[in-house]
């Protein structure tokens, strides 16, 4: 049964506005057996966004199972392949709203051998819930999803500090949660992070307050979720047009993409790349319909005043802040492949709409993490992470993943398998 | 970046629902730049209404560069049916349409009973579809709100030569870098409106003044409760022996094969009460109205793993 499709019945008395407001994204993570099902399982019910229908289905389950009257765990329960396992496998997608704020969840699995499905999560996150157990501190498994969330560029980062029903509320052990963690964060990188000390099973800190923690004064994780900025660094940035398509209707030459980022008007200068040509914004459209202006995020049609050859995987970037061609770059690898790297072999590499084949020419560890060492015949294994040094076959229009998510982005692909095998995030170009 | 690039717009910023489209064009386009032979599925439903729109959208002022597919039961309400067509018309689309009809006839299809749901049969006919014409690629307008399978389906879900899905081994799929690439003897089905729930379709439809088969809106009907569902009166739903039918103002939610959706008590006859009352609805879409997703815990994931959308 499907969770949250419609706000709860209160909702009805809230403004529709809020409706209107880009939704907040973020997932959760942490290490298996954290209490992340109950947790979020404990944060749609307390915030009212259980319909009454899959709230009987998981009581209903409960009882079956055994497991008592209500197990919060079951309200986000996956697959059948997933509970013959009693793990989450892949990245479940849910859609709530409080009343003032409407939320898309990533539920990422906790398992190290599905960090593959976490990454997918943490790609297209605002915000991130790592979860830790408050028994047994940071584990090798929460490093890594903090890791993977920090070098993903998720901008907030939220470290729950669950189970503290099992420790006598205890402060100190909260505190030392929190210590522990910074200690590791900083070698990281890692600027800022909130803490939330609470109690899935019990509710405390979650939706409602309770009564077990009066010495925190901070606020809850739905009150963290709901007051979390929500910049659009997209549309502040400077201009990006990726050329999806190119199509020809009655001697009209439409680029079709949609703006990555920055805003485009009528009558702009546009520099065109690879090619490095310039030429004027003649027209803007919008489901067929001229539009004056167009913004990051928007899927137009955009002609300009000359006829150019600007194919598929081209781009039309602000002249005077244009992203730089390169064939060779330092990058962020996170590894899915079941077979480790081969140093010797060309993937496919995926940039946006264009495509290359790219090479590993060098690897070294990142500061903070286990990590192959610079040698001829290092490894990355299945989930390792590490720096690379990569050259393609052509030139690539990049941008610093720091600065424009999608111009810094791309996937490398076995060609054998079709699967994507790496996700790379481009520190420097040149 | 200095604030001379730092442009500053004149535009409101954009909301959720623009966002949202921005998303499905994106994907619709990205399909057909890696994909040889898409068709989009087309029912008459909402959902894929909402979707024809989106893909019009992404493509105007050309027209649409693939054609559509409707895996027909047979067991379809003639005013979706005339919408089907109708919509096909006014696209100036090529409509294809399989026959769940043709399978059962020639004995791949095996029904429990003569009025047993074709619903789950539509993957038979669905992958004949495919073979014949060699798609590589299936837009469809499931969305993830729908279900706790859907939930954890990827935007390009690969499917095997059986239209197998496996959800142990979806492709990764970061930020929106899809690598829409089959294996041979696999196809890549395609949601675009993945992250729309079902209060988004509704506004959507709201503000792009979208045409809906007539069902979808309030309507007298005979209907016999069954449970918390209320089942349609229809030649091929009949009443069981000792049922009392009623008939009571209700809309569709949902509109499929006519023995498995059910209609909602509701007396909401315009889009904008639409809006609203799913707004105030707290039940799910398809725990209200679905009678093939009531038999297990897990009934679509098992559909899912045979070929069915």
């Amino acid at each position: 049964m499907s969770l949250a499709t419609t706000p709860g019945t209160a909702d009805i008395h809230c403004p529709v506005y809020h409706h209107d407001l880009p939704a907040l994204r973020f997932l959760a993570c942490g290490s298996v057996d954290d209490g992340k099902s109950t947790l979020l399982g404990r944060l749609l019910h307390d915030a009212g966004s259980v319909p009454p229908d899959a709230l009987e289905a998981a009581r209903r389950a409960s009882h079956e199972r055994g497991l008592g009257d209500l197990d919060f765990s079951l309200l986000t329960d996956g697959l059948l392949s997933e509970r013959e396992q009693g793990i989450t496998i892949d990245v479940a997608y849910r859609y709530f709203s409080s009343g003032h704020r409407r939320f898309i969840l990533a539920d990422a699995p906790g398992h190290a051998r599905y960090t593959r499905n976490m990454a997918t999560a943490a790609s297209t996150s605002d915000l991130a819930i790592l979860l830790v157990d408050a028994r047994k501190g940071i584990l090798p498994q929460t490093k890594r999803h903090a890791a993977l969330v920090h070098l993903l560029g998720v901008r907030h980062l939220v470290v729950a500090v669950n189970k503290l029903d099992a420790v006598a509320w205890s402060e100190e052990i909260f505190d030392q949660v929190k210590a522990d963690f910074l200690a590791f964060a900083k070698t990281l990188g890692i600027e800022s992070a909130d803490f939330i000390p609470l109690s899935a099973l019990e509710g405390d800190m979650v939706v409602h307050r309770g009564a077990h923690l009066p010495w925190y004064e901070g606020p809850t994780l739905l009150e963290t979720l709901e007051r979390a900025a929500l910049e659009d660094a997209r549309a502040q940035g400077a201009f990006r047009f990726p050329v999806q398509l190119v199509r020809r209707h009655g001697g009209e030459r439409r680029y079709l993409g949609r703006v990555a980022s920055g805003t485009v008007g009528l009558g702009d200068e546009v520099v065109l790349l690879p090619s490095g040509g310039k030429a004027k914004v003649l027209a803007l459209e919008l489901g067929g319909a001229p539009i004056p202006r167009a913004v990051a995020g928007q899927s137009i049609a955009l002609r300009l005043d000359e006829e150019v050859d600007l194919p598929r995987g081209g781009l039309l970037a602000h002249p005077t802040a244009a992203p730089t061609a390169t064939r060779a770059f330092e990058a962020t690898l996170c590894w899915f492949g079941e077979a480790p790297l081969d140093r010797r072999r060309r993937y496919r590499l995926r940039h946006g709409p264009a495509e290359t084949h790219a090479q590993v020419e060098d690897l070294a560890p990142i500061a903070g993490l286990d990590g192959p060492r610079d040698t001829p015949d290092a490894a990355l294994e299945t989930n390792g992470i590490a720096l690379a040094r990569l050259s393609c076959g052509e030139e690539l229009i990049a941008d610093p993943y720091d600065t424009h998510r999608e111009g810094g982005a791309f996937l490398l692909v076995d060609e054998a398998t079709q699967a994507p095998v790496a996700a790379g995030m481009i520190r420097r170009t040149a | 970046m200095t604030t001379m690039l730092t442009m500053t717009t004149t535009t409101a910023p954009l909301t959720h629902l623009d966002l949202l489209e921005g998303e499905a064009i994106h994907i619709l386009r990205e399909a057909v730049a890696q994909c040889a032979r898409p068709a989009l599925l087309f029912s008459g439903g909402k959902d894929s209404a909402v979707l024809l729109h989106l893909a019009v959208k992404a493509f105007a002022p050309s027209p649409l560069p693939f054609p559509l597919l409707h895996i027909d039961t047979g067991h379809n309400y003639d005013s979706v049916i005339a919408f089907r067509n109708q919509r096909a018309r006014e696209t100036g689309a090529q409509l294809l349409v399989g026959h769940v009809e043709d399978a059962i006839r020639d004995g791949r299809v095996v029904l429990q009973h003569p009025l047993e749901s074709r619903n789950r049969h539509q993957s038979v006919a669905l992958m004949d579809a495919i073979r014949s014409h060699r798609f590589d690629a299936l837009f469809g307008g499931a969305r993830r709100d729908e279900e706790k399978a859907r939930a954890k389906e990827r935007v390009f879900s690969f499917r095997n030569e059986q239209g197998s899905w496996d959800p142990r081994g979806q492709r990764p799929e970061l930020w929106s870098l899809y690598h829409a690439r089959p294996l041979p003897g696999e196809h890549v089905r395609v949601f675009p409106i993945s992250n729309w729930t079902e209060l988004d379709v509704w506004r959507y439809i709201a503000r792009e003044g979208l045409e809906l088969p007539s069902l979808y809106f309030a309507h007298e009907r005979e209907v016999i409760r069954r449970g918390a569902l209320l089942a349609p009166v229809t030649d091929l739903t009949p009443p069981a022996a000792g049922e009392r039918p009623e008939r009571m103002s209700v809309r569709f939610r949902t509109v499929g094969d006519i023995t498995c959706t059910a209609p909602v008590a509701s007396t909401a006859s315009t889009v904008e009460e639409i809006v609203i009352e799913t707004l105030a609805t707290a039940v799910s879409e398809r725990g209200a109205t679905r009678l093939d997703d009531q038999t297990s815990e897990a009934s679509m994931e098992l559909r899912k793993k045979e070929g069915y959308f």
